[in-house]
């Protein structure tokens, strides 16, 4: 036994004197410091690696039976549901992942704006947030046209006539995006390139980004106090602990309730009633019928209902764009020297929950049939929605916050 | 100059020099990678006009084929659905068809060769869906007034039976016209109007 140790300790300082693997393992687990103070909220930048571990594997097993044609992808599809062994459930844990990857993603976003992560020194971590959100965007959108039903082509075909609405250079951009005059076999190759390769090597970039600013900066915690302001003799912070063993268990805790959930829905409800998969999009891509009632899967709703609110195409899309480009002006816009919703005043505290109820609102109302009642109540949630950032400035630097303590309190 | 003295402003040169023609190589080679992205040699030749027959159409049938990937409408209109449209002119945006939205000989009151007879690619204006032929008849909650139309289910915009667009909704034009001509006067020619108007 004490042999085989000396070997792999030889074996470590061989490999140490060529590549920094306890470097690495130090600075990123076993001596980074995170608050000790982490809640419910923290869970959920882990868990977004799990799902992206998920949806990586089970694509790349999915592309082995898909065909990214016009003519057979719908077929493919059902092929992998039907006939490949253990294929409904490599399609179901994909499909389930998606909206599970949205669910993860709002939740972490909104943990920021409870607790201010997104603001100084953090910054530069909150925009590469923002394009991983981005990025996801994208790789879902172009992930959703590949089953070639129904939703996917008029999906499609609306997401990308949008940017036909920027006006000049509109035109040209749709028909580039296409490759074709209408959505087609052109467009369903080049989304499937997109999907599988393009995208996720980008959001690998990212999330690798990410973690790398989050580890320079540290962890910001739900009081909003920057433990590295005090520190013990050897450096350590006070409120600081290691990343690895504690919070490694904490969140492998996370991950095992998070799956039960997630097998939940893959093998009791993988289509959610319509939420997670679309009744419309188990029938074949007819380029001559739009179904009566189209709306995007749920994670874009919140957006589309602001489109739908705005009787205007131009001013809709603009609009729209303008609502998600807002959360990355989000550290500038907030002048509160007070990062914490514990410490916060009221004014801050109302606009995030009349926010929250807005964007909740309106991804509830993207999803129903355009009555004129929804309509205005759109238009409501809308102008909440858009007053939250810009009325930030104002609303934060008058907040009667109050004073934050020196050290986290615990938990 | 003296061996082993920097001259910084012979270095300077060299790196902008260097800048500069390295960056129009590769602002150059984007162009293959923009360019394969368009539609190819064989997608633009797919889109030939195609021939329809409209002699089985009664009155207030509406007909869609595919031209070009797209659903063309083909609706037959009464003389009183006709009379009506005249009636809409306050509430549409575009009473007298003054956008390019159609080939000259269908800028006209009724938008087409033949008052009878209504051609339009059947893709709304705001985003693309395809909307639906609703009539006045139909059992759908589009008002008292309806006089019949189309009506987008993705965003609610609305249609005369002219495809001219109604205000206060999102799509910003009329229905698209496309070229067209009559072979016959119960063939109709798609995507070619040599000789007409």
């Amino acid at each position: 036994m004490d042999k085989i140790m000396k070997y792999l300790c030889a074996l470590l300082d061989w490999i140490d004197a060529r590549f920094p693997l306890t470097k690495l393992w130090n600075e990123h687990l076993a001596k980074y410091y995170a608050p000790k103070n982490f809640n419910f909220w923290y869970f959920f930048g882990s868990l977004a690696l799990l799902v992206l571990v998920i949806q990586i594997v089970t694509g790349i097993w999915l592309t082995m039976n898909y065909k990214p044609s016009a003519e057979d992808a719908f077929a493919s599809v059902e092929y992998i549901m039907r006939d490949v062994e253990w294929g409904w459930w490599m399609r179901y844990m994909h499909s389930t992942g998606s909206s599970a990857f949205f669910i993860v993603i709002y939740l972490h976003m909104f943990r920021a704006l409870l607790y201010g992560s997104f603001k100084k020194p953090r910054e530069l971590l909150w925009l590469t947030g923002m394009f991983i959100y981005l990025t996801l965007m994208g790789e879902a959108f172009f992930g959703y046209l590949l089953p070639w039903g129904q939703m996917s082509y008029w999906g499609a075909q609306v997401i990308i006539s949008l940017f036909g609405a920027i006006p000049v250079i509109g035109d040209s951009l749709a028909l580039w995006i296409r490759g074709d005059y209408v959505v087609s076999d052109v467009t369903l190759n080049r989304f499937f390139s997109f999907h599988v390769i393009a995208m996720p090597l980008v959001l690998l970039g990212l999330v690798f980004v990410h973690i790398l600013a989050l580890h320079e900066v540290g962890s910001n915690n739900p009081d909003g106090v920057e433990i590295k302001k005090k520190k013990d003799e050897h450096g350590v912070p006070l409120d600081g602990i290691p990343f690895h063993p504690y919070y490694t268990v904490k969140d492998i805790v996370g991950v095992v309730v998070f799956l039960i959930f997630f097998s939940m829905v893959v093998f009791y409800n993988p289509e959610m009633g319509g939420y997670f998969l679309e009744h419309n999009n188990f029938i074949p891509a007819d380029p001559l019928k739009t179904p009566e009632h189209i709306a995007p899967v749920w994670y874009f709703t919140p957006y589309y209902a602001i489109l739908r609110a705005i009787p205007s195409q131009v001013a809709g899309v603009f609009a729209m764009g303008l609502a998600v480009m807002l959360f990355f002006f989000l550290p500038w816009l907030d002048r509160s020297p007070v990062k914490s919703i514990r410490y916060r005043g009221w004014k801050y505290r109302l606009a995030l929950t009349a926010f929250t109820i807005s964007f909740l609102a309106l991804g509830w109302l993207g999803m129903q049939v355009a009555i004129p009642t929804y309509t205005w109540l759109a238009r409501v949630f809308s102008v909440i929605y858009f007053m939250f950032f810009v009325f930030m400035p104002f609303y934060t630097s008058t907040d009667n916050d109050k004073p934050v303590p020196e050290r986290v309190r615990y938990p | 100059m003296h061996d082993g003295e920097i001259d910084k402003h012979r270095r300077r040169f060299l790196t902008t020099a260097a800048t500069v023609v390295g960056g129009v190589g590769v602002a150059a080679s984007s162009i293959p990678f923009i360019s394969t992205m368009m539609p190819s040699a064989k997608t633009k030749a797919i889109g030939a006009p195609i021939e329809v027959d409209i002699s089985d159409m009664k009155p207030g049938e509406r007909k869609t084929v595919k031209w070009q990937g797209k659903p063309v409408w083909i609706l037959r209109r009464s003389q009183e659905t006709l009379n009506a449209l005249s009636s809409l002119n306050t509430e549409v945006r575009d009473p007298d068809s003054s956008e390019e939205q159609q080939p000259p000989y269908a800028k006209n009151e009724y938008r087409s060769i033949k008052p009878e007879y209504l051609v339009v690619i059947g893709l709304c204006t705001h985003l693309g869906c395809s909307p639906s032929y609703v009539t006045a008849a139909d059992q759908e909650d589009l008002g008292p007034d309806w006089k019949g139309g189309f009506f987008c289910p993705c965003h609610g915009s609305r249609f005369d039976l002219a495809g001219r667009v109604f205000k206060g909704v999102p799509a910003p034009a009329n229905l698209v016209v496309p070229r067209y001509r009559f072979v016959t006067d119960t063939r109709i020619l798609l995507g070619d109007d040599t000789g007409t108007g």
